[in-house]
């Protein structure tokens, strides 16, 4: 079947470049501006991979690798053209297709040479099933998490992690026996099945607001069963594409556990939120103090420097592009409005910024905890919208407190702080947030679309006077 | 045979050291794409499928082999489109009016 006859080393010279391209592709992410380039590089190396692959001596029959190929593109579009509030369980389901694809060709090949390999490539073969079914699984329940199909709170059961753990531990055992005795074409179902049962377990106790740093977690075991089978193939283009893989998601999800002030351990079998029962009795009904869009447009016009700082509230309220033109008409009176993004923010890490950027809001006015937190006390107005456990000063003074301890974004230390908000009931974790009873704090409640329009309007009304 | 695993080894343990290095620089500004990116790039596992379906060694391998070529190739083509979506949302304000 085939007519060409490409010697090995240039297959094997098209694997180098896409390594070092796909390296490029990622140092060329530093930056917002050189970023596309970034994608440039690695889909350049893609396709050489692909094409240096399809060339191969040892591939015969090209029909069905053809029509994979048509039909994951196919799929492929309509998966890159979600929308920008959806990308976060777009990128869980990204991972449930790429574990898939890994567990699939190491079953694949356990049987067609899982007898003839060394003890070692066995062993590795058998981590690459076992991270790739496991993170098939827990991928797809975070798919549906995100996606409201399955519930959000935790759910747990007394001795669930002893469970959960056991579980895992007959799929690791089962595994070393088929190294020590192989041969054991059965007991390998197994190696596959019981991972595709503790991934589903894994994810059923972790609520909503861990899932951020679960998807990295997952995206960090997808690389690591992809580099697994780089190992079994002696491919050292997938080991390194794995490897990196595995390091951001690793480097991130620890980002990320630290952003939340949470060990792993805590986040993986913590269950967060579900008992909130301390000094609720002691709780009195304290005032909060409220205005209205006029009174919060009359505000912000006399500030000279403002901070926004969004969470997912505001994503879900859609209220981006009111919170665009609440930017311009602010902007525009020569006020300085900048945006203080916590990491947690939004379903998953940067998501926030995405979501703003989406809006057209400057990638430079979108800031950093570490980078806003020293402007707080030089700001004029602090504007909380969609936000919640973020803020909540008790992270830093409340040693009883669930969040003690981590990092949040000190809107409190500005002069005045504004809160637009549906009620008074709290947030995702369900902590009562102390910053609401402050004397510089102005509740607004409202609809976050709704409500930033309003005071769109009123800036605007103002500027005809 | 027992080199050749040792230089996968130090290849899997050099790239690890490179991936910490240059993604620990990448700003939180980016780590949504990054995500997206980086899972496209892990979908160069769609190589080891192309050769296993290539092969046609047996009907499960092929069966197998074909259904991970099609979930490669969608993180692939919905990987990288949806990255360069995002990136190129991305604009600075400085270029505009001061």
């Amino acid at each position: 079947m085939n007519w060409m006859h490409v010697p090995q080393y240039i297959i094997e010279l098209t694997y180098l470049a896409a390594t070092a391209l796909f390296i490029l592709s990622l140092k060329l992410m530093s930056a917002p501006t050189t970023a596309r380039h970034g994608v440039w590089a690695g889909e350049i190396g893609m396709v050489l991979a692909i094409a240096g692959t399809l060339l191969n001596h040892g591939i015969v029959d090209y029909k069905w690798i053809a029509i994979a190929l048509v039909l994951g593109s196919i799929i492929g579009v309509p998966l890159g053209m979600v929308q920008m509030t959806a990308v976060p369980q777009r990128t869980a389901l990204s991972h449930a297709f790429g574990a898939l694809c890994v567990t699939l060709v190491g079953t694949s090949e356990f049987y067609l040479r899982g007898t003839e390999v060394s003890r070692f490539t066995l062993s590795v073969l058998c981590m690459e099933v076992i991270l790739g079914s496991l993170t098939f699984t827990g991928s797809l329940m975070a798919a549906g998490k995100l996606q409201e199909v399955l519930p959000q709170r935790p759910i747990t059961f007394k001795g669930q992690n002893i469970v959960n753990l056991s579980v895992l531990a007959v799929a690791v055992g089962l595994a070393a026996y088929v190294v020590i005795h192989p041969g054991h074409p059965h007991v390998f179902l197994f190696i596959v099945g019981i991972p595709l049962l503790f991934g589903v377990l894994m994810i059923v106790p972790i609520g909503g607001a861990d899932m951020p740093t679960v998807i990295y977690l997952l995206n960090s075991y997808a690389g690591l069963s992809a580099a697994a089978m780089g190992f079994v193939l002696d491919s050292k283009l997938l080991i390194v594409a794995g490897a990196l893989d595995g390091a951001s998601g690793f480097i991130l999800s620890l980002n990320m556990s630290k952003a939340m002030n949470r060990s792993f351990t805590n986040v993986l079998f913590g269950a967060f939120g579900q008992e909130q029962t301390t000094s609720a009795g002691a709780q009195e009904i304290r005032n909060v103090r409220s205005a209205t869009a006029e009174e919060a447009a009359a505000i912000l016009s006399a500030a000279s420097k403002v901070v926004i700082v969004p969470g997912y509230g505001l994503a879900v309220a859609q209220a981006q592009h009111k919170v665009r033109e609440l930017y311009d008409a602010l902007t525009k009176r020569g006020v300085d409005v900048k945006f203080g993004i916590h990491p947690v923010a939004g379903r998953m890490p940067g998501h926030m910024n995405v979501l703003l950027a989406e809006a057209d809001i400057p990638y430079d006015k979108l800031l950093d905890l570490d980078e806003i937190n020293g402007d707080f006390p030089q700001t004029d107005v602090a504007l909380v919208i969609g936000a919640n456990d973020v803020t909540n000063p008790a992270a830093r003074s409340d040693p009883g407190s669930p969040i003690y301890g981590m990092p949040i974004l000190d809107v409190d230390k500005a002069r005045a702080v504004m809160v637009i908000k549906r009620g008074m009931s709290p947030g995702f974790a369900g902590i009562d947030n102390p910053l609401y009873y402050l004397d510089q704090t102005l509740m607004l409640f409202g609809d976050a679309k709704a409500f930033v329009g309003a005071i769109v309007r009123e800036l605007a009304g103002g500027a005809q006077d | 045979m027992k080199l050749d695993l040792m230089t996968d080894l130090y290849v899997f343990m050099l790239a690890a050291f490179i991936g910490f290095e240059v993604i620990r620089r990448i700003s939180p500004l980016l780590h949504t794409p990054l995500m997206s990116l980086t899972n496209a790039l892990d979908a160069i596992a769609v190589v080891g499928a192309i050769l296993l379906v290539g092969a046609h060694k047996s009907t499960l391998s092929t069966v197998l082999g074909t259904i991970a070529i099609v979930a490669a190739t969608s993180n692939v083509v919905g990987g990288f489109l949806i990255t360069d979506r995002m990136l190129k949302m991305f604009k600075s304000s400085r270029p505009q009016k001061p």
